[in-house]
């Protein structure tokens, strides 16, 4: 299973790239294909970005530590989609009109505020190889990692603030994002109260589980 | 299931095949694979007696099956494909009699069917670009009838300085309305001069066809020089008022959405720029028009008013 877990999943990634060729190439993407397709872009960038930040969540509840194996590689088809998305629209939607694009980013603050969480990511996709995680060192690059922290809300808030009336979507976006990151606040702060002081949130696990499983009665 | 419809394709519509295909295949990334049989609902009726008007312009007409299948009506939904989906199995066929209730300061107020507003005039075809806010445009050849024939019909009095339209409310038909998306019914107004200007139509039918539920049946505003938000579709109400109507979008949006919604390449919306449009069915953008291109037939009703701040 573990061995074949990987694999699978990198499949599963590029299942909604599949998707959307396969509709361009079939029925098309509707009345208006390159608004449909930076959308379809952005919506799995953003998805991609907070189903890897469920990863360590997931593998802290269920125990399963073979799921620490796919957060890199989720992370990575994060950026891959993020970097699709951003190529739709600078090359498609604006068709390279710099003038425009350097407008839209002063003045747009959605627009603004993508470019920022794009910016921010490049370094994280940089330094997902493994020799430079050795070169960094586990404690520098997981700091330096920890800027999804800031990149994913910067997302969520991309898609809230270009959305005209239906906030629906960057709602419950929103709302999966706070869970997750909730999930991490806390876990640093049983790991804190548990262990004297000492914040790594990996100690976090054994302690959350024992404390939260019933006590005999 | 399939359900035969009795329409055989017209001449427009080979045209659009091409035009689809060829955008096609530049997004498609390959060889254009067969177009679905997909018939729209076809229960419009064709429209008799209709009359080409001189209020044409030259730019080709956006396809039919785009023009009945990417519509902001949240009164069915809010994703753009949501009208023409929702609309078969909710909204049927606008029943006859259509009633539209005529109020406020006019000397002949009171209900009128839809038979009665129409009849008495003549039926025209009109092609006209529609901005809509969200920086995309069409070209519809529209069948309608003078907005201001209609009007004077009721007799508006010299305290009538605006008009205000409501779109019918009932959730059973508009399942958009079971929610509180925007503030129902949705309102939207123009000024005397304004629904007195030639250009502005009462519209019927597009297409030489009756209009379908998700184009606004049955009877529905289009004054091409504003965004399309104030186009009003499936009209139960015309209100003669001395004060200035508070529309829909003002009220969801006031800093976004103004009264007036001139297009206007100039004025931004807060959140994107209004200079240039995605014509549905073209690669680049094209530059907005002041006015929408009806600058030279409009701008006068709007002389000495700043349109930054009237927006």
């Amino acid at each position: 299973m573990g061995r074949a877990l990987k694999p699978l999943v990198f499949a599963l990634c590029l299942l909604p790239l599949a998707w959307l060729a396969a509709r361009a190439m079939t029925v098309g993407l509707g009345a208006n294909p390159i608004e449909a397709l930076i959308r379809f872009l952005g919506d799995w960038a953003l998805r991609f970005l907070l189903i890897a930040l469920a990863v360590t969540p997931l593998r802290q509840l269920s125990g399963w530590s073979p799921l620490a194996r796919l957060r890199r590689m989720l992370g990575l088809f994060a950026f891959f989609y993020v970097i699709l998305h951003l190529l739709a629209y600078a090359g498609i939607d604006q068709f390279f009109d710099w003038g425009a694009i350097g407008r839209d980013i002063a003045k747009r603050t959605y627009i603004t505020i993508g470019m920022a969480a794009v910016l921010l990511l490049l370094p994280l996709a940089l330094t997902s190889t493994d020799s430079m995680i050795r070169r960094l060192g586990g404690r520098r690059w997981r700091a330096l990692h920890r800027l999804v922290y800031v990149i994913a809300p910067l997302g969520v808030t991309h898609h809230w603030m270009m959305v005209k009336k239906d906030l629906t979507e960057p709602m419950m976006h929103a709302t999966i994002l706070i869970i997750l990151l909730g999930w991490r606040v806390l876990a640093a702060w049983r790991a804190k109260r548990h262990n004297g002081g000492r914040t790594e949130v990996r100690q976090a696990t054994p302690c959350a589980v024992r404390s939260s499983s019933p006590s005999s009665s | 299931m399939l359900i035969r419809t009795g329409y055989s394709p017209g001449e427009a519509e080979v045209t659009d095949k091409a035009l689809w295909l060829d955008r096609r295949r530049f997004l498609a990334l390959g060889a254009g694979g067969m177009v679905a049989a997909t018939a729209w609902p076809a229960q419009a009726g064709p429209l008799a007696g209709v009359v080409k008007s001189p209020h044409r312009v030259d730019d080709a007409l956006t396809p039919l099956k785009d023009v009945t299948h990417y519509n902001n009506f949240y009164e069915f939904g809010t994703d753009k494909g949501d009208p023409a989906q929702m609309a078969p199995s909710f909204f049927g066929k606008p029943p006859r009699p259509w009633t539209v209730t005529v109020s406020g300061e006019c000397g002949k107020p009171g209900p009128i069917g839809y038979e009665d507003l129409i009849r008495p005039h003549r039926l025209e075809e009109r092609i006209y670009r529609l901005r809509c806010v969200e920086a995309w445009s069409m070209v519809i050849p529209w069948v309608g009838v003078p907005l201001a024939d209609v009007l004077k019909r009721f007799e508006p009095n010299s305290n009538a300085k605006y008009v205000e339209f409501t779109t019918l409310v009932d959730p059973e038909r508009f399942p958009g309305q079971r929610g509180r998306m925007l503030d129902w019914p949705y309102v939207e107004g123009l000024r005397m001069d304004e629904a007195m200007h030639p250009l502005a139509l009462l519209a019927v039918g597009l297409y030489g066809e009756e209009l379908l539920p998700q184009n606004g049946a049955p009877i529905r505003l289009v004054v091409p020089w504003k965004y399309g938000f104030k186009s009003i579709k499936s009209i139960v109400t015309i209100r003669f008022t001395e004060s200035q109507p508070r529309s829909t979008w003002m009220k969801s949006a006031p800093r976004e959405y103004g009264f007036y919604a001139n297009v206007n390449p100039r004025v931004d919306h807060p959140r994107w720029s209004q200079a240039k449009e995605r014509r549905i069915g073209e690669f680049l953008k094209r530059d907005t028009l002041a006015f929408n291109g009806y600058a030279e037939q409009v701008a006068g009703l709007y002389a000495g008013m700043d349109l930054a701040v009237n927006y």
